[in-house]
């Protein structure tokens, strides 16, 4: 598989949070408060929704500004297919690169061949088989898309337990020997049959898998990891409520103790309002299907 | 039986544990392996590991659970990249208010090479034996006190090292061995049955 050391940065980011910030004071507020990595981007995904018109890569001097700002590493965004945002993040040196529905698909037929890239790629996923199409294209890790900027979780949990019944399902077929209908789920998936069977046989995604997309409170964020993904992507969560740098601190220590409800009672506790958020069937553009 | 305690808010957690256990049957030894998050869990633990991950947020989570002083107070630790940040005595490019546990003399350099871009895997030569190591977003060890031992260089860079101080021993790592091989986690393990 592609871009083994990106594997591993990303292993070394499990249980954490990563956050979207915008300047790079909320770069600082973010480490401040705990994050594992800051996402840099033109704006929140609720104000890319609210501006309308086409979201495109951050202008590097953004980037350049909140990499200066702090010490955790800086992922940032490219639009769907845009290999060459892809290689202008790259020539920044940023940590990741999101190829992200976040922003508007430059590509409607085919995403960055992440292979040709040194540095690792994270994409985002509403089940097992587009999980595992972004990861032999070579991305180093998966997020769920969710539904980004819209403050409900719903999304997110959706593609969680789609991505995680897809794997139940390989592991039955291979556990009843059943290499025929392992097959067939490659061509069904579109993938090369050996990434089907090491999904299998591992019993989850070959990389590691955060949630994104709806994140707004510190539950939400210990309700993803208490189904199983390896951490959590916080957008609008955070710099959209009204007390940031609280909500921000309580998000990362309930998505570090999210077994231990006592604790995420007590960071749950006088947050102020949390974002305000919207019924997906009420949304007028639905990232998620980009 | 002893137990090993690996801090579990955030980092490659699993890969510790995982390798821990494997290390022990090597050694035919029964050791209890636990998840570290709470003050309650560092205590009669027999040893530490601190895995990689962020030293700026595992020192606030540390901190945020009033763990740091009984974290001083434990025999064995052993810390891998971020792990290694948290043993030193001293930090550059540390963020504002980190702080570190002050346990080795070693004077630690974060994110020493660079970005994600520089990250490298190579062969090494260790006085353990050889082995093939991952360096991601990896710190230099700058400077080391007369008290350590240094177990392994490359290219003139200290990326491995050992002090003994009284009863209490440290293990510190630039790279990720937990990600390759079983080989510092049984040296480890040697080192708290004293064999």
């Amino acid at each position: 598989m592609h871009n083994q050391l990106g594997r591993n940065l990303a292993q070394m980011l499990k249980g954490g949070v990563i956050m979207d910030v915008v300047t790079a004071e909320h770069a600082r507020i973010a480490e401040k408060t705990g994050a594992v990595a800051v996402m840099a981007l033109e704006r929140v995904p609720a104000d890319i929704r609210a501006a309308g018109g086409v979201a495109r890569m951050s202008d590097p001097t953004k980037i350049k500004e909140i990499q200066n700002a702090v010490t955790i590493p800086v992922m940032a965004k490219c639009r769907i297919g845009h290999f060459v945002e892809a290689q202008v993040l790259e020539v920044l040196e940023v940590d990741f690169i999101d190829e992200s529905e976040v922003l508007t698909p430059a590509d409607e037929e085919f995403h960055i061949d992440k292979t040709k890239f040194k540095a690792p790629f994270v994409c985002g996923c509403r089940d097992l088989g587009e999980a595992l199409r972004r990861i032999a294209e070579g991305a180093a890790m998966i997020r769920t898309k969710g539904e980004a900027g819209s403050g409900n979780i719903v999304e997110a949990i959706r593609h969680i337990r789609a991505v995680k019944s897809g794997i139940e399902e390989l592991k039955k077929l291979l556990q009843t020997k059943n290499i025929k209908k392992l097959k067939e789920k490659a061509k069904e998936y579109k993938v090369p049959y050996e990434l089907i069977l090491k999904t299998a046989q591992l019993g989850r995604l070959p990389v590691v898998n955060f949630a994104a997309g709806g994140i707004a409170t510190p539950a939400d964020a210990a309700l993803c990891m208490q189904l199983g993904v390896d951490g959590v992507f916080v957008g609008s969560g955070i710099f959209k409520s009204s007390d940031p740098a609280k909500m921000a601190r309580a998000i990362v220590d309930a998505t570090a103790h999210f077994n231990d409800s006592g604790k995420i009672a007590k960071a749950s506790e006088n947050l102020g309002e949390a974002m305000k958020g919207q019924e997906i069937s009420l949304l007028e553009t639905k990232m998620a299907e980009r | 039986m002893k137990k090993i305690g690996v801090l579990a808010f955030h980092g490659d957690v699993v890969e510790h544990i995982e390798v821990t256990k494997k290390a022990a049957k090597n050694l035919r030894l029964d050791i209890e392996v636990i998840p570290v998050r709470t003050k309650n869990s560092l205590r009669n633990l027999n040893a530490l590991i601190i895995p990689g991950g962020e030293s700026t947020t595992l020192h606030k989570l540390c901190q945020r659970e009033n763990m740091w002083e009984d974290m001083k107070r434990i025999k064995n630790i052993f810390g891998t990249c971020a792990g290694t940040i948290m043993l030193a005595k001293t930090i550059h490019h540390k963020t504002l208010d980190q702080e570190t546990l002050e346990l080795m003399d070693i004077e630690i350099d974060r994110n020493a090479y660079g970005r994600q871009t520089e990250s490298f895997e190579k062969n090494i030569k260790t006085s353990l034996g050889r082995m093939h190591a991952v360096f991601i977003r990896a710190p230099k060890i700058k400077k080391a006190g007369k008290d350590v031992k240094i177990l392994a260089r490359s290219e003139r860079e200290i990326i491995a090292c050992e002090q003994k101080t009284g009863d209490n021993y440290y293990l510190a790592t630039c790279f990720h061995p937990e990600l390759t091989s079983t080989m510092f986690h049984e040296y480890f393990i040697k080192k708290i049955y004293q064999i």
